[in-house]
């Protein structure tokens, strides 16, 4: 399944806005998208709770993974969210 | 005979309508509830009242716009949550019932944000919020909030209203406000004053009423009439209106029977109060409170933000006075970016106003600078001032930072005694006194003015609180400077005529209370103003001070006061 690991920049790590927009851009898509804080199990990076209660904060490392047609663009898009200063 | 419930009457008119209670929470659904064994009925009707919810706090926050928007847009991804979704499904398909459910499902969620602290920490009560609306509406309880699409108008009942509560009000449909706790100047009768609906504060037995009983609110005596009969009820209420529709009767610029001027300004909190302050004559702005501009919020407004909101105060009032006042905050009013030394055990005495300032000079700085820079092209003339001076060196650094930033009159507020007995001194560094007599009084009396068992000491007619105002208006006469009062006692009609007497140079006010104070100083001359001054000074008490002054002012049976 295709993935991406990067380093999260936003002041704010994934919460408030970028937690919200990275959440609506997921959701967008039709196949499933996950999102695992370091090593830990993923979660549904469609549900804001679950992003949130990741407590993803600056300079953690994540992992995003979705399948399915467009799998790359998507990623691009939310690593873009997430690695934003 | 109809019960009557009675609290103090903060802002006069009359209401009736239903009471809508705003409940402070939804009881937590028993556990172990079940539902009648099809899941899928329940499911489908769990789903129908979170997208409900969803769609509820989506359209409160496009109508209240900016940053409220993305904060009830975020809360509306909560309630659509698909993972809350499949706890919910889980449960139901277990049995339990649907609000049980909500319930259980949220509280998961509420755990990992409970135990993640800071910023998660505060999003639970967010989430509370959203549970709430949501088994609300499963259960058919009354919702928390204030009802935005009301059908019809309503007496809106709590045990005290917060700002967040009352973003969204429309003016249309609340006939009156009813709050069990608060005083003469606590947010609920200051909104209501603004928003020129009657009120009654300090009710007890409020919060006791049934979701629905019909009430008669006078905001004047502070009469709470439970289910009246409804003929007198509409008489009371078209009698009201009649009184009002007199006061209309005088206009122009502010003045005592015999012509002496005394400006009447308004007290706003940001352009959207402007439209109310010209319908009513405001001549000016006597208080600009601009920290609207800063609370509920992250980061510190731009400058450029700030000019914006600066200047289209100014361009209302081409040729007149805008006073505005600089930032206001404290531990009782705490901004993000301006974090508090720490827990103060006793607010109101602590870093707030001008002391904020000392800890944060460059916010002072941006600040004096924006309103310069707001004030270029526009013809208004600019009094700025600051709140919380208590000496002559606070005062005459402030005054110098205002001219060091190009504001020519730099002013202050007189709401600490040390200022009000001092003012001689004050008025030599300072170009114009404002008296804020909500907190000289509190000040005065030793009484806070959010404690509704003091309400009675919180009471600018003691004649301790008379005498500090006739130094500080004595003061800035004799030195050749104006000294207004911007406090709530300048929306007093009769307490004007008082303060006009003391010496008191404008009276700037929430602008619905604009054509009563008009209309009462257009009935009594100076002199009599003068006389009932010294006849409220010598009294004993507040209750005795209000009495002689009446005596005095034969012109308030005109207008029914």
């Amino acid at each position: 399944m295709p993935q991406r690991r990067l380093i999260v920049e936003a002041e704010v790590g994934l919460h408030a806005r970028p937690a919200a927009t990275f959440v609506q851009t997921a959701t967008r898509s039709p196949a499933s998208v996950t999102l695992a804080k370091g090593d830990g199990t993923p979660v549904d990076a469609k549900s804001i709770l679950s992003v949130l209660a990741l407590d993803v904060k600056k300079g953690d490392a994540i992992t995003i993974s979705t399948d399915g047609d467009g799998a790359d663009e998507l990623l691009d898009e939310l690593a873009s969210i997430a690695g934003a200063p | 005979m109809a019960t009557t419930l009675t609290g103090s009457g903060v802002s006069p008119g009359t209401g009736y309508a239903a009471a809508h209670l705003l409940t402070g929470s939804i009881p937590e659904p028993p556990k172990g509830a079940v539902h009648d064994g099809d899941a899928a009925a329940e499911k489908a009707r769990v789903q129908a009242a979170l997208e409900e919810v969803a769609a509820d706090l989506e359209a409160r926050g496009e109508r209240a716009g900016g940053e409220v928007a993305e904060v009830l847009s975020a809360q509306a991804m909560m309630a659509r949550d698909p993972g809350l979704a499949d706890g919910v499904g889980e449960l139901v398909d277990a049995g339990v019932s649907g609000d049980r459910a909500v319930y259980e499902a949220f509280g998961a969620y509420r755990d990992l944000l409970a135990a993640a602290g800071g910023y998660l920490g505060e999003r639970v009560a967010d989430l509370d919020d959203i549970r709430d609306r949501a088994v609300a509406r499963l259960t058919g309880s009354a919702m928390p909030g204030v009802p935005v699409d009301a059908a019809e108008p309503y007496i809106l009942v709590a045990r005290d209203l917060a700002p967040a509560d009352t973003a969204l009000l429309d003016r249309n449909l609340v006939a009156a406000f009813v709050t069990e706790d608060g005083g003469p100047t606590s947010h609920t009768a200051i909104l209501a004053r603004a928003m020129g609906v009657p009120a009654v504060v300090g009710c007890a037995g409020a919060t006791a009423l049934v979701q629905g009983t019909l009430l008669l609110v006078d905001g004047a005596t502070g009469e709470v009439v439970i289910e009246p009969e409804p003929a007198a009820a509409r008489a009371a209420v078209a009698t009201a209106r009649a009184r009002a529709e007199a006061l209309s009767g005088t206009t122009g610029p502010g003045a005592t029977a015999d012509g002496h001027p005394v400006p009447l300004l308004a007290n706003v909190g940001g352009p959207k109060d402007l439209e109310s302050a010209l319908a009513n004559g405001a001549e000016g702005v006597g208080l600009y409170r601009t920290e609207f501009l800063f609370l509920d919020r992250a980061d510190a407004p731009t400058e450029e933000e700030q000019q914006a909101a600066y200047r289209a105060v100014f361009e209302a009032f081409p040729g007149g006075r805008v006073v505005v006042r600089t930032l206001d905050a404290g531990a009782d009013k705490p901004l993000a970016f301006l974090p508090p030394p720490g827990e103060e055990p006793n607010p109101a005495l602590g870093e707030r106003g001008l002391r904020m300032f000392r800890r944060y000079p460059d916010m002072m700085a941006a600040q004096l600078g924006a309103l310069a820079r707001a004030a270029e092209g526009t013809e208004a003339i600019p009094y700025v001032m600051a709140p919380m001076v208590a000496t002559v060196a606070e005062a005459a650094w402030f005054a110098d930072a205002c001219h060091a930033a190009g504001l020519e009159t730099a002013g202050i507020m007189i709401e600490v005694p040390s200022a009000a007995l001092r003012a001689h001194d004050l008025a030599k560094v300072v170009d114009f006194f404002s008296i804020g007599t909500n907190d000289l009084t509190q000040y005065a009396m030793a009484a806070d003015r959010q404690i509704a068992g003091v309400s009675d000491l919180q009471d600018p007619w003691h004649p301790a609180v008379l005498d500090l105002i006739a130094l500080a208006a004595g003061a800035a006469g004799a030195a050749g400077k104006s000294c207004g009062v911007c406090g709530e006692a300048g929306a007093d009609p009769v307490l004007a005529c008082v303060l006009v007497g003391l010496g008191v140079t404008s009276l700037s006010m929430g602008s619905p209370a604009l054509p009563w104070v008009r209309a009462s100083l257009a009935r009594h001359t100076l002199d009599q103003c003068r006389a009932a001054a010294e006849a409220a000074r010598s009294a004993p008490g507040a209750s005795e001070a209000k009495e002689a002054a009446r005596a005095i002012l034969t012109g308030l049976g005109d207008l029914g006061l």
